[in-house]
This record gives C-alpha cells, sequence and structure tokens, in this order.
C-alpha cells in the first residue's frame, strides 16, 4: 500500500507531462487549455487542504485569496501594457508582464489578506469560522465590483500572456507547463510542511485544540500561519488562472466558487494533499461531460453531490492509494462529530 | 428629509434580513446544522407569490399560496436530506446543503427560464403615504416593516408563551434532555424547519415586487442573513431581530451617506471611488468590529 501512495503521484506527474505532445499530435490542442485551468483549480483546491483537511478549518471563502491574487496580476500587467504608473497613496507603481515579478507579488499580497482576515476569522470557530470566511469572501467580490478602472462588474481583460525572464512562454503549452511547475513546487512544499513539526502542530490543532494550548504551544498562532500559507498558494493560483484566461473578473471570487473549491477537495480526498488535485480533474471531467449532456447539469449534480456526502466518504485518491497512505494526518473524515 | 427616507429603507432591509435569520439562528440552535440552502426556500416563497399572482391577479393569493409551499418545501427537504445531517459534522452540512442550491437553483431556471420575473405592487399599495409634511413614501414598503414588525411580535409571543414555544426552547438548551422527558424531538425539529422556512418564504414573496425574482436571488440574501446572525450570536432570535435592523440601517445608511461623508472630508478624486466601495462592505467592516470584540456575537447563546 505505501508504494502506492509513492509511485501514484509520480505516475500522475509523468502522464501530466507527456499528455501536451500527444494532445497536439493527435490534434487534440483545445485539451491543453482545459488541463491548464484543471491544474490551477488542482493548485486552489489543495492549497484548501492544508487548512481544511490538516488544520480542520472549514474556509467557505477561499476564493477570496484566489481573487486577490489574479487581481493584483490583472491591475499590474495591465499597467504594464497601457505604460501608465500604478498611483496608490501617492506612490507610483510601474506595471510589467514579468511572471518572476508578478507571481511573487500575487502571492505575498494574498497572503497579507489572508493573513489579514485569518486574523478575524481563527477569533472564532465550528460554524461561525464558515460564516465569517463566506462573508469576507463576499466583502471582496463587492470591493472588485466596485473597481470601475479596472472594468467593475464585466472584469479586465488583459492582451497578452506574462512572460517568463523575458523569454515569450504564452503558448497554451508553455503555459500549461508553467502551471504545472507551480503546482509540483506547491506539492512538494506541503509534503514537506506537513510532516515537518509545524504540521504535526496543526494536525494536532485539528483534533485537540485545548491539549495543544495546555501543553503550552501558541496554537492560534500556528493555525494563522498555515492559513495565510493556503491564502498564498490560492493567490498564486489565482495569479496564473488570470495569466492562463488573460481575464479577471469579479466570478472569480464569487461564492459558488469557493463552494466548488471545497467540493473538489472532498471529492479528491481531504487531508491527501494529491487527493484534491485529483479531485479537481474529476469535477471538471464531469462538468464537461453532464454539460454536453444537458445545459441544467446542475440540477442533476446537486443530488449526486448530497447522496456523496450522504453515503461516500474519504474521496477519490484513497480508492487509488488505499487507507493506509497518508501519515498521521489524514485518518478518513467521519470521527469528529460534533456541535458548535 | 432623506434621511428619514434612508432610515425606513434601512428598516425594510433589516425586516427582510430578520424574518430570513430568524429560521436559521433557530435552525441552528436546536439542530446545530448550518443550512446553506435556507435561501432557496426565499426563492421558492418568490417564485409561487409570483406565479400564483400571474395566475389570479392577486398578490395577496400569492403571498397565501407562498406561505404554505415554502412550508411543505422547508419540512420535505427537512425529512428527506437534513435529518441525516443533525449529527455530521459542519462540513458535510455545508456540501450537502450546497447541493441543494445547485438543484434547487437549477430547477428555477428549468421550471420559470433564465429571465427573471417582475411583480407589480398591488393597486391598494401602490400610492405613497405622506409620513411626514412633505416626506411621501411607498406604502408598500411601510406595509413590509409592518409585516416583519408584527412577525416579530408573534413570533416572540410563540417562543416564549406557548407550550410549542417552551418545548423550542427546551430543545435549543439541551435536545437530549427534553428527549428524554417525552418531548417529540423529531416532530419538533421538522415543525421548526418548516416555520423557519415559511418565514423566509414570507420575506422571498415580500421581495417580489421590490427585487427581480430570478434564480440565485436567495444567496444574495443569505449571506447577508449569515452576517447577521454572527453578529447576532448563533442562535438567539433576540440576537437575530437587533443584528438584523442595525444590519439594514448600516448597509441603507452607508450606501446613502458614505461617499457624501467622505467627500466632505477629501476632495480627492479617489474619495468617489474609496466612497462608493466602503459603502459596499460597510456591514462586513461591521462584523468584524463586532468579532473583534465579541467572538461570539452581541448576544451569544447557551454553549
Amino acid at each position: 500500500m505505501a508504494d502506492r501512495a509513492r509511485i501514484a503521484p509520480l505516475a500522475f506527474l509523468a502522464l501530466l507531462l507527456a499528455l501536451p505532445p500527444l494532445l497536439e499530435a493527435a490534434d487534440q490542442a483545445f485539451y491543453i487549455s482545459l488541463l491548464t485551468r484543471v491544474l490551477v483549480s488542482g493548485l486552489a483546491a489543495a492549497s484548501l487542504d492544508l487548512i481544511l483537511g490538516y488544520g480542520g478549518m472549514v474556509s467557505f471563502g477561499h476564493a477570496a485569496f484566489l481573487g486577490v491574487g489574479g487581481y493584483v496580476f490583472g491591475i499590474l500587467m495591465s499597467h504594464g501594457f497601457m505604460g501608465d504608473a500604478l498611483v496608490l497613496g501617492g506612490v507610483e507603481i510601474p506595471g510589467t508582464n514579468e511572471a518572476l515579478i508578478l507571481l511573487p507579488i500575487a502571492t505575498i499580497l494574498a497572503g497579507l489578506v489572508a493573513l489579514a482576515i485569518g486574523a478575524i476569522c481563527l477569533r472564532t470557530g465550528g460554524v461561525h469560522f464558515i460564516m465569517i470566511t463566506l462573508a469576507f469572501a463576499q466583502m471582496l467580490y463587492f470591493l472588485f465590483v466596485g473597481m470601475e478602472d479596472y472594468g467593475g462588474d464585466d472584469g479586465l481583460s488583459l492582451w497578452d500572456r506574462a512572460t517568463l525572464a523575458g523569454w515569450d512562454v504564452s503558448s497554451d503549452m508553455a503555459t500549461f507547463y508553467l502551471s504545472l511547475t507551480a503546482l509540483v513546487a506547491f506539492l512538494v512544499l506541503a509534503r514537506r510542511l506537513v510532516d515537518s513539526r509545524f504540521g504535526m502542530v496543526i494536525r494536532a490543532a485539528r483534533q485537540n485544540e485545548r491539549r495543544l494550548a495546555a501543553l503550552g504551544l501558541p496554537v492560534q498562532r500556528y493555525k494563522l500561519a498555515c492559513f495565510a500559507l493556503a491564502g498564498m498558494a490560492a493567490g498564486l493560483a489565482g495569479a496564473l488562472t488570470v495569466n492562463h484566461a488573460e481575464f479577471v473578473s469579479p466570478a472569480m471570487v464569487h461564492w459558488t466558487r469557493s463552494g466548488e473549491i471545497l467540493v473538489m477537495v472532498i471529492l479528491g480526498g481531504m487531508g491527501t494533499l494529491y487527493g484534491p488535485v485529483l479531485g479537481a480533474v474529476v469535477y471538471f471531467l464531469l462538468e464537461h461531460l453532464l454539460s454536453g449532456w444537458t445545459e441544467h447539469w446542475m440540477a442533476a449534480f446537486g443530488p449526486a453531490l448530497i447522496l456523496a456526502v450522504l453515503f461516500f466518504r474519504g474521496g477519490l485518491w484513497r480508492l487509488i492509494v488505499g487507507k493506509e497512505m497518508d501519515t498521521a494526518g489524514g485518518e478518513a473524515r467521519g470521527e469528529a462529530v460534533h456541535h458548535g | 428629509m432623506l434621511v428619514v427616507e434612508q432610515i425606513l429603507n434601512g428598516l425594510q432591509l433589516g425586516v427582510m434580513l430578520f424574518l430570513m435569520s430568524a429560521g436559521l439562528t433557530l435552525v441552528f440552535g436546536i439542530m446545530g446544522l448550518i443550512n446553506l440552502a435556507h435561501g432557496s426556500f426565499y426563492m421558492v416563497g418568490a417564485y409561487v407569490a409570483a406565479w400564483v399572482t400571474g395566475l389570479t391577479g392577486s398578490l395577496f393569493l400569492g403571498l397565501l399560496a407562498a406561505l404554505p409551499a415554502a412550508m411543505v418545501v422547508g419540512m420535505g427537504i427537512e425529512v428527506l436530506v437534513m435529518r441525516r445531517l443533525y449529527t455530521r459534522d459542519h462540513l458535510d452540512q455545508v456540501l450537502a446543503t450546497f447541493g441543494l442550491i445547485l438543484f434547487f437553483n437549477e430547477m428555477a431556471r428549468i421550471l420559470f427560464g433564465r429571465q427573471p420575473l417582475f411583480l407589480d405592487v398591488p393597486e391598494m399599495l401602490s400610492g405613497t403615504i405622506e409620513i411626514l409634511p412633505g416626506v411621501p413614501y411607498p406604502a408598500y414598503r411601510l406595509a413590509i416593516i409592518a409585516v416583519g414588525i408584527l412577525v416579530a411580535i408573534a413570533l416572540w409571543l410563540l417562543i416564549s408563551r406557548t407550550r410549542l414555544g417552551m418545548r423550542i426552547r427546551a430543545g435549543a438548551s439541551d435536545r437530549e434532555m427534553a428527549a428524554a422527558l417525552g418531548a417529540n424531538v423529531t416532530g419538533l425539529q421538522t415543525l421548526v424547519f418548516g416555520l423557519g422556512a415559511l418565514l423566509a418564504g414570507l420575506a422571498g414573496a415580500m421581495a417580489g415586487p421590490i427585487l427581480a425574482v430570478e434564480s440565485g436571488m436567495g444567496e444574495k440574501v443569505l449571506i447577508l442573513a449569515f452576517v447577521v446572525i454572527v453578529i447576532g450570536g448563533i442562535g438567539s432570535v433576540r440576537g437575530a431581530l437587533v443584528a438584523a435592523l442595525t444590519v439594514g440601517l448600516v448597509d441603507t445608511l452607508g450606501r446613502a451617506f458614505l461617499p457624501d461623508l467622505l467627500r466632505m472630508v477629501t476632495r480627492d478624486a479617489t474619495a468617489d471611488s474609496l466612497g462608493a466601495n466602503l459603502s459596499q462592505i460597510s456591514i462586513y467592516l461591521l462584523m468584524a468590529l463586532v468579532l473583534a470584540w465579541k467572538p461570539k456575537g452581541l448576544f451569544p447563546s447557551h454553549g
């Protein structure tokens, strides 16, 4: 079993690396673009898994950070293209289209926003936390809608994709590999993180916060750091989404987006990191198949989701690698029946 | 005299939010359930009211039909789905009720199409009433405020003065003990859920003539209702009332006056957009402030 847990991610990675040339050879280049969307959604879902599956923080507003990263990326890109500087409180900030500048800035700013939102949300727990994260995401949604200079409700179109160290990486295939690199980098880092001492505290906080506090650990600070890290990764995912779509709009922060990401995590299996990526693949596959069958596919997807929650637990990844795959972190869920 | 008008607008929004959040907070208090699909009952109420009004030409008949419809849908959902979720963790509840929302919104699109429906204000209430000399105010909005106040009083009487209310309070403070003492908790839960759905349906039906009746309309109100019950303290009906009125007033007055106030402070060109932005998010800032001060809300209930 343990072997399967090690081999499965590598097998998937090899498949993803090989797919674009194969798809192009088969004249199905459209799917490269679709796969890129899947990858960045997978990155967003995996970042949510960090706080949800390992930290036990049920955030229903994760799309907020996606939006921050996306808007930071889009705004700086558009200023770079127009050649006018962004004036913020008297300071002139020049725009750019260099991914090596844009992506870190988007990531860091999303992390800072997550730090601020997390600091308030983590004062509460349980059902409060769910509602407040949702409310803050909604607040950012309205902020973005209100930004008339950047398209308001209609969103902001970009003219091109970012360059990487001056290189042109705007082709669909290059965008795919850029997104894949970011995803793999996050998964490797996150895997190391959850296995570290830091990760152990986070996982323990999910099981019994009070006991940790009694041991003298500043649990809230650990949880906040984890929340901010997840926000950073989501911001990166948002920036990459915008880079791929060459478009950013408030729809990215709509509360249904947060719901979708949550569904991807659960579908793939929380507390597995790789599972949410698989969840994103399956989610897009379902959407693609069902929407080809009827435009009202949500009417079937909704009840399917309810049945899945009621009768199917654990997620797809555990079906592939077996239940023992993860280290102490991800016991099959369902053990924590509690009321707020 | 714009201020009076805006205060009444704020009250009207507050009353609607109270109708939404009373059910949510009761359901959470007694069943420990977070129900994202509560907005769907609001939508059911609005659509049934619009449909029956279209058939009969009378909004009163529409209202009359919307209430039992929302209640029946609510009780049906309780028996079919919610009942299985009470003992699950909040994450399962969120996911399952998210699935319900997707289903209801899509059903609305299938049954009534993608175009929003619009309702006329009934003839009798279509005029304005002079609330102060020289200050006319739409009669329909006043009627909404009146209905809201009546419902709030009726709810308070129901909870504090009747045997049913006693059972509800007993269920809220200790479900297992109430069951052990012979209260029919299962039936009570279905009833409370139906009552909450009825209140949401009433809000939706009354909102019909003011807002567009469309798929997804429930979630806009739902998220505001979440803000309300977080501020008020989850599980507390009194908290929901206070918070609903506060949120309604802050939101309406913020939108009306914040941009002007800011323009008085600074003449900067950014003041306009900043004011517009701030007024959009004023209630979320209010929520953040309240939580920084009282993490469990203004009127924390048991536990």
